[in-house]
């Protein structure tokens, strides 16, 4: 979109949506960095820290909110105006999903620190990189309206859902070798999936991207390949040693 | 996997007859071209929109469609308007014939200074549709009730045309178009000249008339020719840049410059 | 009498005061409304009107007339008998007043032998008397109306013989030398039937001509070049315009002289431009609109020309026509060119008899060396006026009754 509106409000309008979008990505990007940190270091005051700061997410989706609908019904926006509008309505509300994850890592953080350090952290770690990077790839193609940044991370989720299956195992594993680990592992487990879902929310951020820059959906399925959904752990080995 | 495209509002599930065919059409004034090389068709029983800037020949193109044209000495239109398969500037077709079949309605409503009931009986009587009384009066009545009009001016047939509100005054020029039992009803902007609720209801009006009528409407809001429209042709300067469903055009046109217009980036 | 009854009588001396003995005003008013009138006791003897007694009407034409009426006019004075005196008297009678008598018995001979009372005009000269026109200080030979003339005519007035009345001769009779006999409607009837040729020639020539440059005409060099004409043509002197008729209608084509319809054909050349302007600015101020209402219709050109531009313009054009008219109708230049100056006594039939028209009669008077003309003049200069002005009057009250808002 090169050429301007001649309404120049217009234009001001569209750009101040992208602020919106731009902080409350800014946002759930420290959230969930600081939340897998919290997670790591087992700083309970940094997963405090999270959980309170929630709300300015929550705050910047209902900002999002209006904004769209006032755009809606003064501008009557056609075409590839119509689809920036409807891309950040929905792209907020996969920003406040995410932030709502990082916020469940951090309360779930809490709750494991109370016990022994246990845990698969390195994988965790590994995991909690990959995803802050689309996250971050994701926004900037979402700014730059670039549908092929998009693409690329669309295909980096096939690496988060390979983590995420191994991560699984792992975590079998431990509960079966020790059974007092069992509820910071159980509660490791669902922060694997917290994370997992965060990655899954960054593909449908890109694509949206790709709607808005095209026009339509991309039409080629995504590489899945998390397993997790299929995975069974065989117990008779522990049980025949 | 398959895509399944959910109907846009408005469409036709299947493709409805061409009504006006025209091919490589060039219109001239003097020395000036408004209109280059223009291959367009209209469809039966829909409404197809012309959009686009001011002096980009939609309405040029429209007076063509009925040699209105004709009337101004400079004026020259070469390339070829079929009706129904048949060149409406070949020496076979009568031009007043031709526009018994293909009305028009004007941007500016403009009722004859008589009666009403004169105003609607004036097509009918001098095309030789209707001779006796009681056959001009049913048509009468017909039309009115057909433009949404009857029931307001019932009582009152022998008052003058001029008297009524601009609104209504248009629903009686329709009327008045529609009385001659034409094919097709080409409209010029029709309710530039109205206030929202008369335009309303003449857009109300055309939805109804396009299941016995082929309409073709010149506006210039965009919204109402997406409002109104099947089928949208977008001019510029003398172009036909895009036409096609109104539906894509208004969400996902081919061409830039469309999309440039109807997003209001130049006018 | 009453209050009011001696107000109202002052006021009539008031109005009445001021004009008689003032010629100036006399000639301005144009007076002569009002006519001084005999009304004689005439024995028809039928010796001296048809001795043979066969009442042959050549016979009755031919008889002694103005014996019968001095006679009786002799009969009020009886002491009159020097030869002199006798002319003296008789010259108070108009010489009208035989040929009306004669008309009387030659359309009723069963008249001849009575004794019947017969309204005459008296001489124009007493009329001015009456007026206080003559000039009493003139030596008494020198005037039109000497001292003894005078005295007769006081001496009828109290009996009772001569009265003011009504001048209807004025407004039925056409024109003559004497004074007392003149009357417009010789001119008037020239004057109708002039203007009717005109109308019937310029009207429908003229609107059709807007017609077709307005509607019709292609837009070029040689409708460009008949527009600056015709608007050329409205200026042209209208004496032009009399020459031609003399050269084209009456040398070339033969045409009778001095007839209306001569008369007319030229009038109608002078109006047609007047009548082709305005009409074009009527056929102008149809808005477009309108005619592409009809066209998109399918109405032809015809249709759309006849039934909605043309009734609509229609105002203007007859607005545009009746001035026309009345400049046509005040015109003499043109007229005198082509001979309707000559003297005519008949009132025209038709429009191949000789005629006049209203402005030629004021002319002709004008010239006329009696005293009694110039007032003559003057009302027929007023009768004109009252014609343009009713005819103005009516392209008024018309174009406020078609006034139309779009």
């Amino acid at each position: 979109m090169v050429t301007e509106h001649i309404v120049t409000k217009f234009d001001e309008d569209l750009n101040q949506l992208d602020n919106l979008i731009a902080e409350m990505g800014g946002h759930a990007e420290h959230q969930f960095a600081d939340s897998i940190k919290g997670l790591i270091r087992r700083d309970t005051e940094l997963a405090e820290k999270v959980i309170l700061n929630d709300k300015r997410i929550d705050a910047i989706e209902v900002a999002v909110d209006q904004h769209t609908i006032s755009m809606l019904a003064l501008r009557q926006p056609m075409a590839d105006d119509l689809r920036v509008v409807i891309t950040a309505l929905r792209i907020a509300s996969i920003i406040e999903r995410i932030g709502d994850y990082s916020k469940n890592i951090s309360k779930r953080t809490v709750a494991i620190t109370q016990s022994a350090p246990v845990g698969p952290a390195r994988t965790i770690s590994r995991m909690g990189d990959v995803v802050q990077g689309m996250i971050n790839t994701v926004l900037d193609a979402y700014l730059q309206r670039n549908a092929d940044l998009a693409e690329d991370v669309r295909q980096r989720d096939e690496e988060v859902d390979a983590l995420h299956t191994s991560l699984f195992r792992e975590l079998l594993t431990y509960m079966m070798e020790d059974p007092r680990s069992i509820s910071a592992c159980t509660h490791l487990l669902f922060v694997a999936k917290n994370i997992e879902r965060i990655g899954d929310h960054a593909t449908n951020i890109a694509e949206n991207v790709y709607f808005l820059v095209h026009g339509k959906m991309p039409d080629e399925t995504r590489p899945k390949d998390d397993q997790s959904s299929y995975t069974m752990i065989d117990d008779s080995d522990k049980n025949n040693n | 996997m398959t895509t399944v495209t959910p109907p846009t509002p408005g469409a036709t599930t299947e493709p409805r007859r061409v009504k006006y065919s025209t091919k490589n059409v060039d219109v001239f004034y003097g020395a000036k071209q408004a209109l280059f090389d223009v291959s367009l068709d209209i469809h039966e029983y829909e409404v197809t929109a012309l959009i686009g800037p001011s002096g980009c020949g939609k309405s040029t193109y429209l007076r063509s469609l009925n040699r209105m044209n004709d009337t101004i000495d400079i004026c020259r239109v070469t390339g070829s308007i079929e009706l129904d398969g048949i060149d409406v500037y070949s020496d076979e077709i009568d031009v007043v014939h031709l526009r018994a079949r293909v009305g028009m309605v004007f941007q500016k409503p403009n009722p004859f200074p008589k009666t009403i009931f004169e105003n609607v009986a004036y097509g009918p009587r001098i095309h030789g549709i209707a001779t006796s009384k009681s056959e001009i009066d049913a048509i009468v009545e017909d039309s009115l009730t057909k433009a949404g009009l009857w029931k307001e001016v019932k009582d009152r047939l022998d008052e003058a045309g001029t008297g009524l509100s601009g609104g209504q005054q248009q629903r009686l020029c329709i009327a008045r178009a529609i009385a001659v039992q034409p094919e097709v009803i080409l409209m010029d902007e029709p309710c530039s000249a109205l206030d929202p609720i008369a335009t309303a209801r003449i857009e109300e009006l055309i939805d109804e008339l396009r299941n016995n009528f082929s309409i073709v409407i010149v506006t210039h809001s965009m919204q109402q020719a997406a409002r109104v429209s099947q089928r949208t042709a977008f001019f510029h300067l003398g172009d036909l840049v895009e036409v096609g469903e109104t539906g894509k055009i208004f969400t996902t046109p081919d061409d830039q410059k469309t999309q440039d217009y109807i997003t209001g980036r130049f006018g | 009498m009453s209050n009011t009854e001696s107000n109202h009588i002052r006021l009539v001396n008031a109005i009445y005061e001021p004009i008689r003995g003032n010629t100036t005003l006399l000639e301005a008013w144009g007076f002569y409304l009002f006519n001084q009138e005999f009304e004689l006791e005439i024995e028809l003897s039928e010796d001296v009107i048809d001795p043979s007694g066969t009442r042959d009407p050549a016979t009755l034409a031919r008889a002694n007339y103005r014996k019968v009426v001095f006679d009786a006019l002799l009969a009020e004075f009886p002491d009159v008998k020097s030869r002199g005196d006798k002319r003296k008297l008789r010259s108070m009678l108009s010489r009208g007043a035989s040929f009306q008598v004669q008309k009387l018995v030659v359309d009723d001979p069963g008249l001849i032998g009575q004794r019947i009372n017969v309204v005459v005009p008296v001489s124009s000269d007493f009329d001015l008397y009456e007026k206080g026109v003559i000039n009493k200080d003139v030596a008494d030979a020198d005037r039109r109306v000497s001292d003894q003339q005078m005295i007769w005519h006081d001496t009828l007035k109290e009996r009772g013989r001569i009265t003011t009345s009504f001048n209807t001769t004025f407004f039925t009779s056409a024109d003559s030398r004497e004074p007392e006999l003149a009357g417009i409607w010789g001119a008037v009837s020239g004057s109708f039937f002039t203007m009717i040729v005109t109308l019937l020639l310029s009207f429908p020539i003229g609107v059709a001509a807007a017609v077709y440059l307005e509607e019709f005409a292609p837009k070029n060099r040689i409708t460009q070049i008949i527009e600056v004409n015709i608007n050329n043509l409205a200026a042209v002197p209208s004496i032009v315009y009399g020459l031609l008729g003399l050269a084209v209608f009456i040398n070339f084509f033969g045409l009778p002289r001095s007839v209306p319809l001569v008369g007319g054909m030229v009038l109608a050349l002078m109006t047609l431009p007047t009548i082709i302007i305005a009409s074009r600015a009527a056929l102008k101020a149809v808005p477009p609109s309108i005619r592409e209402a009809a066209l998109g219709l399918g109405a032809s050109r015809m249709q759309v020309v006849s039934h909605h531009v043309l009734p609509l313009a229609m105002p203007g054009i007859l607005t545009g026509t009746i001035i026309g008219m009345a400049q046509a109708l005040g015109e003499t230049a043109p007229l005198l060119m082509i001979g309707m100056v000559a003297f005519i006594v008949d009132i025209p039939g038709g429009i191949t008899d000789p005629a006049t028209v209203l402005p030629v009669q004021v002319y002709l008077w004008a010239d006329s060396p009696e005293r009694a003309f110039v007032a003559r003049t003057s009302a027929a200069i007023m009768v004109l006026l009252a014609f343009l002005i009713v005819m103005n009057a009516l392209a008024v009250l018309l174009r406020k009754k078609f006034e139309r808002r779009w």
